[in-house]
């Protein structure tokens, strides 16, 4: 940075939406910090553009009320930086990494620039190891892997928050490394934010998590550091103190209507349903923070929560998304509808990195057969499903009926489970299984042999 | 040296300028980031940044290195990773930790490392442009040929056989403006296509392995293909299983705006994957070079062109060199971006005007060429484009149909259904057939006969889908029910291949000709049944089918005899017991 020394100025020439233009500025940087003083009260802001003695400022909590001769602008001669240190665990702050928690600001080790830096490709370790969040569709279908970043695609209405907070209680990785979770909440309602506090705090999860808040009614722009605040604790925690973090972001939906929001206010050319051109660049520099890294013991792993507005996946905001992520989680508003928590549609989603980080020494040897074969068997009985809905029952073949049969039970047993659930792996292949047996032996083709006689309920209690 | 008077992103503008070129490389601000010229206003030049410019001011100083982006060129790019403007990340790795720090640079080519250089040439010889003078043993795969840089043409005055670093003198040529020191490194603009003496059509296809594209929509050597989908659809693995299994000599990948994961996926497997033809280790003919989606954008832009250079070089040498890129939207992206930010006119979904002409100037690259040197040369480039949505119309995508030559059109349907490559067989096209039909023939005198009636099974299936859907399949003739089931076996024992299945993830010509000649005799021996009038039941339920979707799975070495064993059966005509 030029000047790490702040200048103060008076000369603040016009005042347009949430920017400023000030005169007559010298080492002013690109991307500083300000500060606009007026009548005692401090808002912040960040410089978007220099030109000569010019500086175009970006207002976070907006201009309302301030008049040109009475204001004071600071440039603070540095980036926006969160202060850490390891007493962040068991705190909450504010989108701007102010403490809400009543208790006494951290002392910081350092102060890091919240923007961070780009992982060099070449220091990256591919993710291998699995996370087990206690729901057996995401463990048992689309298992989260360390280091993988995987949205869960939602809709309005639809029961993310219950999901986030119950894989915030019951994640874990389960070889006893030490496991921390960053929460960003980003544009929620008061109540919200609330229902997630008490929530870590019942389950004692706030112990081991970092919390930054951003409400519906803080000033938007906020919102764009949010997300990187908690992204700056967790590269901090993960390559620093050794420990694997999970970060769960939402909703990514509200942070790219801010992004939205002041690109419209600096009146740039808008993009696909006005949403500004660069927002995969911008969406990418906050996923590819997940990730591990060659010779660092820490992870960071990533589950952003967005709600895809009027349930639309080809919505810019999931489909840049997806288009950076390692796969998603999408929920299904039928499943909602017909009763099924949590409502995650396994046929649509995908976790990218799954396959090497499930199997024997990792989950279970018979893990990737059992996935294989209750998708296939799943979709053959949505399949069936669909023909009785045109043909009716009477149409399906025996074989057919027994599919039908499976789905519903899949849903009811394997998908359904209780907010308060928290299954093992094991007890989620085995719930398999005992879907699986419904099926003919010989309709079991993905699983191998030795994986049958050893796991089908009906070899098992053979054994016995 | 000039000074910045104004920071927007990583546009900059500096004063004073007047000693610098368009297109010059520069030093921007304190930090020293490097930069591009990319206007000029009197004294005032336009510069991109390809570092992040935060915390840079006006006043700061602007630099001109008084060169073009160029890329080094020489032994010791093999096997290399680099950053977009040819920074070697391993190295940075090792300056500067695993964060990219700012304003650090490297060189691109080891200086230090000695090399073996055998001369093809003696003192006394007049060489000229492109001439290759001597070779260096670069790994195990590449005989890395050394060329009398182009501009340069005379008689050789020495020449030096034995250990040198890619700086020491190798050969004096006289020219006609002098003498003129020869070393082992070149540098050329990456915006600029290397010369050759002529261009040649292709006539050999780019064997993949795969054989939805081998078989159906053949690339040739020195072609250009596309690979348009949503996310998710495949076009990352495809990619890669390009790079692993294709008949290229040398392979330039560059991951363009996309993920970090997926490089270091490739770091990790090419080293010890073995190409099917020489056994060696891939990354021994590999060169990736990463601008990943959160790495700065202006360099995204360079990305491709820096890519493209080194696959140039090479082919140069006579290799048959193949590049990918991943993904060209996501270049175009940071050209829209560019743009923008030089206020210039948007035009269609905010990209500018010559956009279309870019991805034209990009692929006419590729090609089939005699070089300099005299040798014969390919280069095929394949691009993955990313369109919104999966929304076709988009500028990126119509601008890449116009110019490439196959198409593999990746579908969501197909991919949400797991069927692998989600290649939809019935909206992609190659316009290589010609031009690799001779090939195929070394593997039967009828490829392109069965190739072309396959196709037609396929076509006719989905139209007959239709009908099934309102009647239900029992209303179908036999004769049609023959080809539902011949259509099926196409689709799910030929077309499915996964990626992921040892012996699956690659298929020799020879395979892929025994199995669809496999498939297609079933089907003709099914229809003469139906002719002689047998039982439906015998003729849909047929035994044969269990081995015919195995033959996938079938290694190389064990073709031969299950394949024959397979024929016979289908001669014997034996229909499954009791059915199904
Ligand atoms: N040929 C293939 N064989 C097996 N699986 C595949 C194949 N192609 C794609 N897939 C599956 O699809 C997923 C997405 O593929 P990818 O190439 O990453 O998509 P894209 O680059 O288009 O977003 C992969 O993680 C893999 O599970
Ligand atoms: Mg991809």
């Amino acid at each position: 940075m030029a000047a790490s020394v702040a200048k103060e100025y008076k000369t603040v020439s016009s005042v347009s939406g949430p920017l400023l233009v000030v005169e007559k500025v010298s080492g002013a940087t690109y991307g500083e910090i300000v500060e606009i003083i007026h009548q005692g009260e401090t808002r912040r802001g960040k410089v978007l553009e220099v030109n000569r003695d010019r500086a175009l400022v970006q207002v976070f909590e907006g201009t309302s009320g301030i008049d040109l001769p009475k204001t004071r602008v600071r440039f603070m001669g540095k980036g926006i930086e969160l202060p850490v240190s390891e007493d962040i665990l068991g705190r909450i702050f504010d989108g701007f990494g102010t403490p809400i928690d009543g208790k006494p600001a951290i002392i910081p080790d350092k102060s890091l620039d919240i923007n961070g830096s780009p992982i060099n490709p070449y220091s990256r370790d591919y993710p291998l190891d699995f996370i087990q969040t206690g729901i057996s569709s995401i463990d048992g279908l689309n298992t989260l892997i360390r280091g993988q970043k995987l949205p869960i695609f939602s809709g309005a209405g639809l029961p993310h928050p219950q999901i986030a907070a119950q894989i915030a209680k019951y994640a874990k990785v389960r070889d006893g490394s030490q496991f921390a979770i960053v929460f960003a909440a980003m544009g929620i309602t008061f109540e919200e934010a609330n229902f997630f506090i008490q929530s870590f705090k019942d389950s004692g999860a706030i112990e081991h998590s970092v919390m930054f808040i951003n409400l519906a009614d803080d000033p938007a722009i906020e919102r764009i550091a949010t997300p990187r605040m908690a992204l700056t604790a967790a590269e901090y925690l993960a390559f620093e103190k050794e420990m694997h973090v999970l970060v769960i972001m939402s909703d990514m939906t509200n942070y790219c209507e801010a992004l939205r929001e002041i690109a419209a206010a600096r009146k740039e050319v808008p993009g696909r349903r006005g949403y500004p051109g660069y927002m995969y660049t911008d969406l990418a520099t906050i996923y590819e923070r997940a990730g591990r890294i060659h010779g660092k013991k820490g992870s960071i792993t990533q589950l952003p929560i967005l709600t895809m507005p009027d349930d639309d996946i080809t919505h810019p905001i999931p489909d840049l998304t997806g288009y950076i992520t390692e796969g998603q989680i999408l929920l299904s508003r039928p499943l909602h509808r017909s009763g099924v928590y949590p409502p995650i549609d396994v046929l649509p989603s995908l976790s990218r990195l799954k396959d090497r980080g499930i199997g024997k020494g990792k989950t279970r040897e018979d893990h990737s057969d059992v996935l294989n074969q209750l998708y296939a068997a799943y979709a053959s009985g949505k399949e069936a499903r669909d023909l009785a809905a045109i043909l009716g029952e009477t149409a399906l073949s025996p074989l057919d009926l027994n599919f039908l049969k499976f789905a519903a039970a899949f849903e009811k047993k394997f998908v359904s489970q209780g907010a308060e659930e928290d299954r093992t792996i094991e007890q989620t292949l085995d719930i398999g299984w005992e879907l699986l047996s419904m099926l003919p032996e010989e309709e079991l083709k993905r699983v191998k042999p030795e994986n049958i006689a050893k796991y089908h309920p009906a070899h098992m209690q053979n054994k016995k | 040296m000039g000074s910045i008077i104004k920071i927007s992103g990583p546009v900059v503008i500096a004063e004073g300028m007047s000693d610098a070129k368009m297109y010059d490389v520069v030093k921007v601000g304190n930090p020293k980031l490097t930069g591009e010229i990319i206007g000029f206003e009197g004294d005032k030049a336009t510069i991109q940044v390809y570092e992040e410019t935060a915390g840079i001011g006006p006043g700061e100083p602007v630099e001109s290195t008084n060169m073009q982006l160029s890329v080094e060129l020489g032994p010791g790019i093999m096997g290399q990773i680099y950053d977009g403007i040819q920074r070697p990340l391993e190295v940075l790795n090792a300056m500067s930790g695993c964060f990219m720090a700012r304003g650090i640079d490297a060189p691109s080519i080891d200086k230090k490392k000695k090399w073996d250089f055998v001369p093809l040439a003696k003192k006394g010889d007049s060489v000229s442009q492109g001439q290759i003078i001597g070779t260096v043993k670069e790994t195990e795969l590449i005989e890395h040929r050394i060329m009398v840089p182009p501009g340069i043409s005379g008689k050789l005055l020495l020449i030096s056989e034995g250990k040198h670093t890619v700086e020491e003198t190798i050969a004096v040529i006289e020219t006609s403006s002098g003498k003129k020191e020869i070393s082992m490194l070149q540098r050329w603009p990456v915006r600029k296509g290397r010369p050759y003496k002529e261009r040649l059509a292709p006539n050999a296809p780019l064997v993949t392995g795969q054989r939805i594209i081998d078989t159906f929509f053949p690339i040739a050597k020195g072609g250009v293909a596309a690979i348009p989908g949503g996310f998710g659809t495949g076009k990352t693995i495809t990619q890669h299983q390009l790079a692993k299994w294709a008949d290229a000599q040398v392979v330039v990948y560059v991951g363009c705006g996309e993920r970090g994961n997926e490089m270091t996926e490739v770091l990790e497997e090419f080293p010890h994957l073995k190409d099917p033809r020489s056994g060696r280790p891939l990354m021994e003919r590999t060169v990736l070079i990463a601008n990943t989606s959160n790495m700065p954008f202006a360099a995204r832009e360079a990305s491709i062109y820096t890519g493209i250079t080194i696959a140039e070089y090479y082919r140069d040498m006579g290799y048959s060199v193949a590049l990918m890129g991943d993904s060209t939207s996501r270049w175009a992206e940071a050209l829209r971006e560019i743009s923008a930010r030089l206020e210039e006119m948007p035009g269609e979904e905010g990209y500018p005007a010559y956009l279309p002409s870019r991805i034209a100037a990009f692929y006419e690259r590729a090609g089939r060429v005699i070089s300099l040197s005299g040798i014969e040369g390919s280069l095929s480039a394949i691009g993955a484009v990313s369109p919104p949505g999966g929304d076709l119309s988009e500028p990126v995508s119509q601008g890449t149909l116009k110019v490439v030559k196959a198409f593999w059109a990746l579908d969501t349907a197909l991919a949400y259904r797991r069927h692998f490559p989600a290649i939809n067989w019935l909206t992609s096209y190659s316009l290589y057939l010609d031009a690799v039909s001779g090939y195929w023939k070394k593997f039967g005198e009828d490829w392109r006969e069965l190739r072309a009636k396959a196709m037609a099974l396929l076509q006719k299936e989905s139209e007959l889908q239709e009908i099934v859907r309102l009647v239900g399949v029992e209303s179908l003739s036999i004769n049609d029910r023959i080809l539902l089931e011949t259509a099926r076996s196409l689709r799910e024992d030929f077309l499915y291949q996964n990626a992921y299945h040892e012996v699956d993830t690659y298929a020799s010509e020879r395979k892929q000709y025994g199995m669809l000649k496999i498939i297609l005799d079933l089907h003709e021996a099914r229809m003469k049944m139906a002719f002689e009038g047998q039982p439906a039941k015998d003729i849909l339920m047929m035994k044969v089918t269990a081995d015919i979707a195995k033959m996938r799975l079938v290694p190389e070495k064990e073709m031969e005899s299950k394949f024959l064993a397979i024929e016979k059966e289908i001669r014997e005509r034996k229909s499954s017991p009791g059915g199904m």
